[in-house]
């Protein structure tokens, strides 16, 4: 099992699922995150935490912790 | 056709909604114009904009939801779009969409169709799509939704009039879409709540099928609402409890989720069957701009370039404007002076001292305004550019070790992390920090920050008492807030605000756009006009209150007879000497003098800051007004004059002298001034006596009036006139040491927060309780740490340089221990909602 936490920058991976519920798991619903979806690693904040992600043009930034909670294949 | 005229007689409205960054506030200005009002959401600190249009020459509400992502119960947001629509029913929504994402908008318009209220998606900025390839069958997407679609690129005044004309006829119309996004394996279940609602005997407005969408989705506050609305809610509730547990059972996926990938589904066929997309090569400009603005060495120093930027601009820039536009408050001030009835001898009129009062503190905040009309401005820069969640992205980590947000960065630069910053401005921009727990750490450390007026006091006590260390002494201070305050915020987040929620971290790095020029200036003015209307206002009030307990109950009836006498010998004096001159007899009335020192003192006034040419405008006007006086005054033409001019000073100087006294006599024996003595066995930890407490009590209206409390207290010394404020602290403090000082300084940077900035609390915070904290943490902190840095010290016998690099290095030290306290979040990531 892979995590979108573990993901590097400039790699492309699809999301499998989502794994938390309630409120992170909406927010990370709502913010376009879906099993099937392909999302590209784009960097690192110059501390590391948090990360950047580009799902469908567009683009979020979320921490790691958080993004522990998507599964990626 | 109908008129709206008719719509608006009964009080129909027309809502914006869409998510964040798809040009909402710009179409907003775009059909509403300036006439819009800002106000709060009853019970919650959403912003609440709303505006009334001139639609052909009509007016109609328009109000502006808070941009939002979903319409879920999560956040408070949300809640207030969804609220807004279900129970004030517009009459229609025009739903903002970024027409070059259109696949995640249709997120929010699918919820957006199954309140079912009449609806218009607008396509904003499509010059930005067809810059980027895509192009957009609008007429096909209407068609497939139900809805009018109107594309526009409301930046560059296009579409801007068929979205008005469309938002008319579908007003009018009032008919909603029959679109339905199709659940697939939940429609049985979703049928089959709405039926259980049905069935029931309560009486429900709501959307049948939005009401069985949300109990899937179990939605706390469609809970609450049939709770309340329904008799037995419990057939319902229990109705979909099992509907749930059977679709998690057969689907192996959670409802909500089930839901949430079935919007994103039907959002993916659409978006395939209207919406085509050339693909393009070209790293786009956003891209460009980030690799430089987020790399890991250069994003940094950017970042500190901006700050920097954006403190030179408004403190130091803004504060060199207040020295053009400070003669016109003092104008103001003069003219108060010139309407109030004149003051005696050793008197004066009640009126006259609290409307001078009421000037001085009035005056002290808008001071301000050209400095935070700069800050506004390049606030709403920071916030239009797209930069601002960029500044959160870089220094999240470090601040979410001490409880604080990424977002956090700005306001703490505003309230003034490193030296001279305003607390009130500071506090009004944490509003866009989602974390609530974070928000309200923010809010309470700022005050702990260096704003600008604590710093005259910060000067005069470093010039006494460490004059050969300025610069060492303001690193100590800009460094040692800074350290203090981390490590407290982290202690309020793991007790007082333990049970806020938390929000996750996730947000839109927004591409960047170009903030126009109206867009900013119109923030600006909408901010300084929300400082006038709610702070300025209190805080006036306050200082009337203030007020008294510095002038009540005054002096005692012996010492008014004192100086009564005192002041008697001095006329008699003056009269007896002035006898003797020519000008004796013109002032050989009983208010002689009085007149005379009152044209004295106008004449001064008129001259100050006067240019040659004016000046000489200025004597011929009091020389017709007054020869005599005038000669007098001048001391000029004669010999005599010269003599009658030093008759008069020294009338001038008693006169002052009994005043410093009498004024001094009245704090020291004024409720407040009872208070600090009251306080000095006590405040004797921190090295504190009487007369400091006194100045740090009457800070409370602006911490500027510390310094010139202080100056009241040290009265100049007989025959030493005209001494610096630093000379006379001195020498009225012979037993103060570097240590008192020390610890003065400490209390001043932590002082508590001034009356507007208690009141900018209660405001963006929503909360008496949270201002109270605030206040009482701050005072108990401040004092603490002073009297033990005071205490300990005097103990190890330290000199004021050995105590503040011993302090200096125990709070870094703290700061970072504290650092590493593993933090509780309050984010649910497991079960249903959060209740």
């Amino acid at each position: 099992m892979t995590l979108l936490s573990k993901t590097t920058p400039g790699d492309s991976v699809d999301i499998k699922q989502v794994t938390a519920q309630g409120k992170l798991g909406q927010r990370l619903m709502d913010f376009g995150l879906y099993p099937g979806l392909t999302v590209k690693g784009v960097s690192n904040a110059p501390l590391e935490d948090p990360m950047e992600i580009e799902i469908n043009g567009y683009f979020l930034s979320l921490r790691h912790e958080e993004a522990d909670y998507v599964e990626i294949s | 056709m109908l008129k709206l005229a008719e719509l608006v007689a009964d009080k129909r409205l027309i809502a914006l909604a869409g998510q964040p960054n798809c040009g909402k506030s710009t179409v907003f200005n775009a059909i509403t114009g300036a006439s819009q009002h800002v106000a709060n959401y009853p019970g919650v600190t959403v912003e609440k904009l709303s505006a009334f249009s001139s639609i052909n020459s009509t007016r109609v509400e328009i109000v502006d939801l808070p941009g939002t992502y979903s319409l879920t119960s999560f956040s408070p947001e949300e809640k207030v779009s969804r609220d807004f629509i279900l129970h004030d029913r517009p009459a229609t929504i025009i739903n903002v969409a970024d027409a070059s994402s259109i696949k995640r908008s249709l997120y929010l318009t699918f919820q957006l169709l199954e309140m079912e209220t009449p609806l218009i998606l607008n396509l904003n900025m499509m010059d930005v799509a067809l810059k980027k390839g895509i192009s957009i069958d609008t007429e096909g997407l209407a068609k497939e939704l139900g809805i009018p679609v109107v594309p526009t690129s409301i930046k560059r005044g296009e579409g801007k009039k068929a979205l008005i004309e469309t938002t008319e006829k579908s007003v009018l119309s009032g008919v909603h879409s029959k679109f339905k996004v199709d659940y697939g394996p939940m429609e049985s279940a979703i049928e089959a709540i709405a039926s259980a609602i049905t069935a029931s005997s309560g009486s429900l407005s709501h959307p049948l099928r939005w009401l069985a969408i949300k109990l899937m989705e179990d939605d706390a506050e469609v809970k609450k609402l049939i709770n309340s609305t329904i008799p037995e809610p419990n057939t319902i509730f229990n109705r979909a409890k099992e509907e749930r547990s059977k679709f998690k059972k057969d689907q192996g996926e959670s409802p909500e989720k089930h839901i949430a990938y079935a919007r994103y589904k039907e959002a993916n066929r659409i978006n395939a069957a209207f919406i085509t997309q050339k693909p393009m090569k070209n790293k786009s400009f956003t891209d460009k701009i980030d690799a430089v603005v987020c790399h890991k060495f250069l994003g940094p120093i950017f970042l500190a370039l901006v700050v920097f930027a954006l403190y030179n601009l408004s403190i130091v820039q803004g504060y060199k404007i207040t020295n053009y536009t400070w003669p016109l408050l003092a104008k103001l001030r003069f003219f108060t002076e010139w309407i109030m009835p004149d003051p005696g001898f050793i008197t004066e009129p009640m009126i006259r001292s609290l409307s001078l009062w009421f000037v001085d503190s009035v005056n002290a905040l808008l001071n301000y305004i050209p400095i935070f009309f700069i800050l506004f401005a390049l606030i709403a820069i920071l916030e239009d550019s797209g930069y601002m969640p960029r500044m959160a992205f870089i220094l999240d980590r470090l601040l979410a070790r001490f409880g604080l947000h990424g977002q956090s960065t700005l306001p703490m630069v505003l309230g003034g992390v490193y030296v001279g910053g305003c607390a009130v401005p500071a506090i009004m921009s944490t509003k866009g920090i989602p974390d609530e727990k974070a928000r309200f750490a923010t809010m309470m450390i700022i005050p702990m920050l260096n704003c600008l007026a604590k710093i005259p006091l910060y000067i005069l006590i470093i010039n006494i008492y460490f004059a050969d260390h300025k610069s060492l002494l303001m690193v100590f201070i800009a460094t040692i807030t800074l350290m203090l305050a981390l490590p407290v915020s982290k202690i309020l987040t793991l007790t007082v605000l333990r049970n806020k929620p938390s929000e996750p971290f996730i947000m839109e790095l927004p591409t960047y756009h170009l903030p126009t020029v109206s867009g900013v200036l119109k923030r600006a003015f909408e901010r300084i006009w929300m400082f006038l209307k709610k702070i300025v206002t209190i805080v006036a009030a306050v200082a009337v209150v203030i007020f008294a307990l510095l002038q009540f109950p005054g002096l005692t009836h012996e010492r008014k007879a004192w100086y009564d006498n005192q002041a008697e010998a001095a006329i008699t004096t003056f009269h007896q000497k002035i006898a003797k001159t020519s000008f004796g007899e013109s002032l050989n009335t009983n208010d002689g003098h009085m007149e005379l020192i009152l044209f004295a003192d106008r004449y001064k006034k008129a001259r100050r800051g006067s240019s040659k040419a004016s000046m000489k405008k200025i004597n011929t006007r009091f020389k017709s007004e007054n020869p005599i006086f005038y000669s007098i005054t001048t001391g000029k033409g004669s010999k005599e004059a010269k003599t009658a001019k030093k008759i008069l000073k020294k009338l001038s100087q008693s006169r002052k002298k009994l005043l410093r006294g009498i004024k001094q006599e009245k704090i020291k024996n004024s409720f407040l001034g009872k208070f600090g003595k009251a306080l000095e066995p006590v405040s004797m930890w921190a090295g504190f006596n009487w007369r400091v407490n006194i100045a740090l009590l009457s800070s409370f209206a602006a911490k500027e009036s510390t310094v010139a409390t202080l100056g009241v207290l040290y009265q100049q010394e007989a025959g030493e006139e005209n001494q610096s404020l630093e000379k006379r602290m001195e020498q009225g403090e012979k037993g103060f040491t570097q240590l008192h000082a020390l610890a003065l300084l400490l209390m001043m940077a932590l002082f508590p927060p001034c009356v507007a900035t208690m009141i900018t609390l209660k405001i963006q915070s929503g909360s008496v309780k949270i201002m109270l904290i605030s206040f009482t943490y701050q005072s108990l902190l401040g004092f603490m740490i002073a009297s033990a840095v005071f205490t300990i010290s005097s103990l190890l016998g330290l000199t004021g340089l050995q105590a503040m690099f011993g302090f200096w290095i125990l709070a870094l030290f703290v700061a970072v221990i504290v650092g590493f306290i593993k933090p509780q979040k309050n984010i649910t990531v497991k079960g249903g909602c959060y209740d």
